[in-house]
């Protein structure tokens, strides 16, 4: 299993234009896959801002699962309607993004966890999301290296299992969106990071960037983890909180693991990537962090949870470890919509799941963009819900990270 | 074989046996698996991940791009460089294809920890790191010294001269030093792998004896000297991946740690001065030896000119000839030099991983042709080679100052900094093991790419075993010359822990199996283990969840214990419930800012029920208040919640209202709590504790009373869960075997039953008590529970009232608790299922399908002879009498809405 | 895991603390007065700056006490004296 060929021509490195009827700040997977998107709707007069290297953030630190079974309608929709564009979008994108759907276990080790589960698993079924409730030995039929005899200290109790859900290699993914997106003409600009924003009453006329200010039709914010710095300068506050999320992975290993599994009680998130590398994601570190890095002792105790429910991989090594910023709100569901600004539109806080939901806020967003209102999927997660009340508490209920 | 006599500080008297490949061979305590093979003339061990090409020894430590074995025995482990494991006796490896395999059997290795703290941490046991160490210790700092190999002295060979001695004497002499100065701590075999905030290093020590196979030291210094060296560079020229191409100071370690000679006919391909002593070394060791050097003017005196070694100044290596090994090096005027060792230099990369670590800024040196560390850091040093300065006398300088011992050294002559030769870049590899060339950096610049980050993730260059060790700074370089920027402004990627790969196991340490989370069990554990009861991990306890007797499952054993406290008597052990004893004259204002309903106007002797919310208006937890005396309550808080509770308590004492004179302990610990629950519970507690008056008159509902056992002071409260009459009883958490031994005794008459948490949670569902975190879930306030009546009207303010306001809160929709009834009277409906309107035609519309809520809590009940549930349900109490449907399975089964309360509604049970 | 300067203990490991988010939100005086959204930014809103951050942290297994900081959320480093 070697990487595929990459291609000779992925985007051109543009001078920035005067103005642009769309600026969208943030060169990540958000800002890439809604320019690629936004073309698709023809509007192409577009740039995308990325202060670092296109894809550089938790775009390129994150550890690429792709489900949609969530327990609540409104997220489970969005999530699903980013699964369905995920099973088209080598197609869409020509381009091999090695996307694998391998199916993911979440491992239930407690009376309540087990409820919780079976909870999930029927919400996705009447929500047309492919889910199942496995007992331990069925879990050991998916994936047989999962510890699931009793001597460990929080033993399995049993699992969901969401077959359609997979992985896919998420600088390809970036990639062919950017390339896509630089094919209909839209600037993909790097080392041009917005430090302000050009206010004109209630809206925003351009930005100020390293690179000279730039004018724009439509300001839409995919700046993740640095969108509170970005909004400062607008004067908008949020309930947004900036925290370091670690990662990890171990040397290339012959196929061991044939599925993702994920415990929230015994803190493992596991895949086993392409070209063999164990992927992990550990927990989200609790301060505020700008830093991407996080503190040793987390990576420590995933190493003593991947241990515990995966005897097998005693002896794989840790190669390398990072963090990301990931962007958190108080009920763990994102952030979209509109601003006091009526030309800004707002896509942050989606924590441990940006990645998964690239392709369908993506789309979501360019058609909010395009049509002047928000699409339907993206309504429910208005900024406005943390003073009406109406949360949509994804770790409240289902209490599951990434 | 290529071992020399005279070489080597290997332990010749002893013979290690070992096999690579299917093919047996011996070797020496001393040897690595690389010097052992060497010395059989073995270079080539498997092959490369993409293209298949054979792979081989390419350098003598961590530093080797290739090299990789698949260990066998003693126990599998996957993906360890050759050169870099120790040669055992029975050792079984071979080469892999690019991927490690892991064991199929458990590992029953022990990996454990060590914590240490120190004032200086030194990192790297060379001549500078020797010399640092000596220095704080003889200022009597505590001291740590680590070093990543088998023994100190670093590169030193012994053919250098420091303060007048062999440079290994030299070495031996500070180790004894520092070994008799009794303030260090030294160890070898130990890499650092880590650097972390506030002078914290995690190393692994590779242990030879002990109980525990690797050890992580976790070491906290106020200060952290690094003196880890640094790390020849190759140069990049055609099929420069064949087996038996190295890098030169590898060949020199090679014959003097091990006394191999790894080849007999030797080019070295050079650009620095470092090689022409292993030219000169190799040269004494009986090999044929042949310099290439890049430099128009190579050095005019020194070694090879002494030993008439050939030296072809001005030249370059263009290719490597041969396919299992090198033949021949191809020089850039068309001819060939034979030769069975290829060795190339191009320079040295300063070793600054554990500075940029901890986020030191690394510069680009043009005369090194690498990054080094470009900045101070407070508590950091980094000195010698690590440090960018290469030659011994400076080395020791810049680790100590004046104190360096004295050295007589060449001087240098400057490095010619070159990244690749020319020639076919799809044959020049960058990153052997992951088969990147110069090819694939061009095509990741031509296709848009400038930096160095996404090169990297074009190319995959430096994301294999050594992290880009050798390959990074080379991409870098080539990098920036196809760009036309320079180097210092496309930097090189980050590096970040470890510094080299650690097992998992050995990061996870002991924390696994009951080691992995602590247990918590209540005093009377033993008792429920010997009466056979099964357990449920509730937290970090362990609950006793039923107790089945011969023949019964769990169910059957519910049915029992459930009817045993409806009918008889029953207890349980309730030790594990939060308590916490609230102390100060503003008790009651605490609890009364804390609590939902009033809890000042409770009476000394008084129990009340009681309900804490978030500022978000969400219930958090729930449990009973006693009031002991005027300023002090014993509240009770769920059994999960218990830490969570009190550190909400002393956050809103300590940040918010300080001027409350208040304090508050836990004493769930101190405290047993046994529930004796059934209407013959008055006829126990009245035979336990004659001198209590037992009556419903003198011991109401929700009042509690001391009373003194032989001379054990006991609590008893009448509390009930159950909706049965029932008392808690309060003791001393040591007195409670004996106590729980007396009641089950006095209760023998009336056929005491233990019962468990399951039983506890039917019994409790039967009168609609719902339990925090099972018929909540973080979004469910005390009016969705409808409880309404525990929200105060006459307190102005308590946490979470003003979220009570809330457009969303007065939402008629919301989800309320209610009961539901499968109108077959059979099926007990899974906890977690989910509900939705009644389908006249039995089947269920294509999804979406629209929901109502979904079930919490289900049970059989012995009381109502049916299955029942509790469940969360929008406008659920409006709904009562109304059927419903819940998808179980591929059926859809019928419930009717009912109130919460379906066992005696009246109440008429509790007082007995 | 860096050293966090309790003011009552002094240095101590990250692993002994419990972060509590922003300083100095005070509870408001009469919360009934406040319009949802002034309330909402009581619950939920917060800074989230990057640089110097006023901090709330307990040292939950150590002496339990609730001390304010100053940290930057770029470096993580705690500014010298910050904590009380």
């Amino acid at each position: 299993m070697s990487t595929p060929e990459q291609p000779d021509a992925l985007w051109r490195n543009p001078e920035p234009k005067k103005s642009y009827d769309v600026v969208i700040v943030g060169g990540g997977g958000h800002g890439l896959a809604t320019a690629h998107y936004l073309a698709k709707q023809g509007i192409t007069n577009v740039a995308v801002l990325e202060r670092g290297w296109l894809a550089g953030g938790n775009m390129a630190r994150n550890t690429t699962l792709i489900r949609s079974n969530y327990l609540w309608d409104e997220s489970a929709a969005i999530y699903e309607h980013a699964l369905k564009l995920w099973e088209g979008l080598e197609e869409d994108l020509d381009y091999p993004i090695l996307f694998s759907q391998r199916g993911v276990l979440n491992l239930a080790h407690t009376e309540q966890e087990v409820r919780d589960a079976v909870r999930r698993v029927e919400a996705n079924r009447l929500n047309g999301i492919d889910a199942e409730w496995l007992r331990p030995d069925e879990v050991a039929k998916v994936c047989p290296i999962v510890n699931v005899s009793g001597d460990i200290r929080y033993p399995v109790h049993g699992a969901t299992y969401q077959p359609r859900a997979g992985i896919a290699k998420h600088d390809y993914v970036a990639w062919g969106f950017a390339r896509r997106a630089d094919q209909a003409g839209i600037d993909l600009i790097q080392d041009c990071e917005v430090t302000d924003f050009v206010v004109d009453g209630d809206r925003v006329t351009g930005v100020r960037t390293s690179r000279g200010d730039i004018g724009a039709g439509t300001v839409a914010l995919c700046a993740a983890g640095h969108t509170s710095v970005l909004l400062d300068r607008l004067g908008i506050r949020t309930p947004l909180q900036s925290h370091p999320l670690q990662a990890l992975v171990s040397e290339l290993l012959e196929p061991v693991h044939p599925t993702i599994v994920m415990s929230n009680k015994v803190h493992v998130y596991v895949s086993q990537a392409h070209k063999g590398e164990l992927v992990m994601g550990a927990g989200v570190d609790s301060y505020n962090g700008y830093g991407q890095r996080g503190a040793f002792h987390v990576i420590e105790r995933q190493m003593a949870a991947a241990v515990e429910l995966f005897p097998a991989f005693a002896r794989a090594h840790l190669l390398r470890s990072w963090a990301g910023i990931v962007d958190v709100t108080p009920d763990a569901s994102p952030i979209v919509g509109t601003t006091p600004y009526e030309n800004v539109l707002l896509n942050c806080g989606w924590g441990t799941g940006g990645f998964k939901v690239t392709p369908g806020l993506g789309q979501a967003f360019a058609d909010t963009i395009a049509h002047g209102r928000v699409h339907p999927l993206l309504a429910p997660f208005s900024l406005d819900r943390f003073v009406t009340g109406a949360l949509v508490d994804e770790h409240g209920a289902a209490g599951v990270a990434h | 074989m290529t071992r020399l006599d005279g070489h080597g500080r290997i332990d010749r008297s002893r013979t290690l046996r070992f096999v690579v490949d299917d093919v047996a061979y011996t070797g020496h305590p001393g040897d690595t698996l690389a010097s052992a093979l060497l010395a059989h003339g073995v270079h080539r061990l498997g092959t490369s991940v993409k293209l298949g090409r054979p792979r081989g020894i390419g350098a003598a430590w961590v530093e080797d791009p290739t090299g990789l074995v698949q260990i066998e025995e003693p126990f599998p482990e996957p993906m360890l460089l050759a050169a870099t494991v120790e040669l055992t006796d029975g050792l079984v490896a071979r080469g892999v294809g690019g991927r490690g395999r892991l064991a199929q059997v458990p590992d029953t290795a022990r990996h454990d920890r060590q914590h240490h703290h120190c004032d200086v941490l030194v990192v790297g046991a060379g001549p500078a790191g020797l010399a640092a160490a000596r220095q704080a210790a003889r200022a009597g700092e505590d001291v740590v010294l680590v070093d990543d190999r088998s023994e100190a002295g670093g590169t030193l060979t012994g053919t250098e001269t420091i303060d007048g001695r062999g440079s290994r004497d030299w070495a031996a002499d500070v180790v004894a030093e520092l070994a008799a100065s009794g303030t260090v701590l030294h160890l070898q075999r130990t890499t650092a792998f880590g650097h972390h905030d506030d002078g914290y290093v995690l190393a692994l020590e590779r242990r030879t004896s002990g109980a525990s196979r690797q050890r992580v030291h976790r070491i906290r210094a106020a200060r952290v000297v690094v003196a880890t060296g640094a790390i020849e560079r190759p140069i990049v020229f055609e099929d420069n991946d064949r087996p038996g191409v190295m890098l030169a100071s590898a060949a020199r370690d090679l014959l003097h740690r091990q006394g191999v000679r790894a080849g007999s006919e030797v080019v070295v391909f050079t650009s620095d001065d470092a090689a022409y002593a292993t030219a000169a070394d190799l040269h004494d060791a009986g090999a044929r030896v042949t310099v290439v050097d890049v430099r128009p003017t190579p050095p005019a005196a020194g070694p090879c000119l002494e030993r008439d070694i050939v030296v072809h100044g001005n030249a370059v290596v263009t290719g490597a000839e041969g396919e299992d090994h090198v033949t021949g090096a191809v020089l850039g005027d068309g001819r060939t030099l034979p030769c069975d060792l290829l060795l190339v230099s191009g320079g040295w990369n300063p070793t600054a991983h554990l500075f940029s670590h901890v986020r030191g800024a690394l510069r680009y040196d043009p005369e090194l042709g690498a990054f080094r560390p470009g900045e101070e850091l407070p508590g950091t040093r980094v000195v010698g080679a690590a440090n960018g300065v290469l030659d011994l006398a400076g080395g020791l300088r810049d680790a100590v100052g004046d104190a360096a011992p004295a050295v007589v050294e060449q001087p240098r002559t400057p490095t010619t900094v070159l990244w690749r030769v020319p020639g076919d870049p799809a044959r020049q590899f960058v990153d052997l093991a992951r088969d990147a060339t110069v090819r694939d950096i061009e095509r990741a610049v031509g296709a848009g790419m400038t930096s160095v980050e996404h090169v990297k993730r074009y190319t995959t260059i430096g994301t294999a075993h050594d992290q880009g060790r050798t390959s990074g700074v080379i991409a870098s370089g080539i990098t920036a010359e196809l760009l036309g920027r320079p180097i210092e402004d496309l930097g090189t990627t980050t590096f970040r822990p470890p510094y080299v790969p650690v097992a998992f196991a050995a990061l996870a340490g002991r924390e696994r199996g009951d080691l992995y989370d602590p247990v918590r069990t209540t005093v009377l554990h033993d008792r429920h283990v010997a009466a056979g009861a099964v357990f449920e991990d509730v937290g970090q306890w362990k609950r006793a969840r039923h107790y089945p007797r011969a023949g019964e499952d769990m169910a059957a054993a519910v049915l029992r214990e459930c009817a045993a406290a409806r009918t008889g008597v029953a207890i349980m052990d309730g030790s594990t419930l939060g308590k916490i004893d609230v102390q100060g004259a503003d008790a009651g204002v605490l609890l009364d800012r804390l609590y939902t309903n009033l809890m000042s106007s409770l009476k000394v002797g008084r129990v009340r029920y009681g309900v804490m919310c978030g500022n978000d208006g969400m219930m958090i937890d729930d449990g009973t208040v006693l009031r002991l005396a005027d300023d002090r309550f014993l509240v009770t808080t769920t059994t999960g919640n218990a830490a969570v509770v009190l550190e909400w308590m002393e956050e809103w004492l300590q940040t918010e209202w300080p001027d409350l004179a208040v304090h508050v302990t836990s004493v769930t610990d101190q405290w047993a709590v046994l529930p004796v629950v059934g209407p013959r519970s008055r006829d126990v507690i009245g035979a336990v504790f004659g001198d209590v008056d037992v009556s419903n008159d003198a011991f109401g509902f929700m009042t509690w009373q001391d009373t003194v056992l032989d001379g054990v002071p006991v609590r008893l409260a009448r509390i009930s869960f159950s909706g049965e009459l029932a008392y808690e009883v309060h003791v001393d958490a040591r007195y409670a075997p004996a106590l729980w031994d007396r009641l089950l005794e006095a209760g023998r008459p009336f056929d005491i039953t233990p019962y468990g948490t399951e039983t506890m949670h039917v019994l409790r569902a039967e009168k609609g008590y719902p339990i925090v975190g099972q018929d909540t879930d973080g979004t469910v306030t005390p009016q969705d529970l409808g409880m309404s009546w525990v929200i105060s009207k006459k307190k102005t303010d308590f946490v979470g009232k003003r979220s009570f306001a809330r457009a969303e809160n007065l939402n008629p929709q919301r989800k309320e608790l209610v009961s539901l009834l499968p109108t077959d009277a059979a099926t007990t409906l899974p906890e977690g299922s989910q509900i939705v309107e009644f389908r006249a035609d039995g089947a269920l519309p294509p999804p979406p399908v629209p929901m109502l809520g979904h079930v919490t809590s289900s049970y059989r009940s012995a009381a109502l002879g049916r299955p029942f549930a509790l469940a969360l349900l929008k406008a659920g109490r409006s709904r009562v009498g109304e059927v419903v449907h819940v998808p179980v399975g591929d059926r859809l089964v019928a419930a009717e809405i009912a109130p919460t309360v379906l066992v005696d509604p009246e109440g008429a049970r509790r007082d007995g | 895991m860096q050293l966090i300067p309790c003011p009552w203990c002094g240095p101590r490991e990250q692993t002994e603390f419990h972060y509590g988010g922003q300083a100095d939100v005070a509870y408001p005086d009469d919360p009934a007065a406040l319009t949802d959204e002034q309330w909402a930014h009581f619950v939920f809103f917060r800074d989230n700056p990057k640089g110097p951050f006023a901090e709330r942290w307990f040292h939950s297994a150590g002496c339990r006490t609730w001390f304010r900081a100053v940290r930057d959320t770029r470096t993580y480093a705690f500014l010298p004296g910050s904590s009380a």
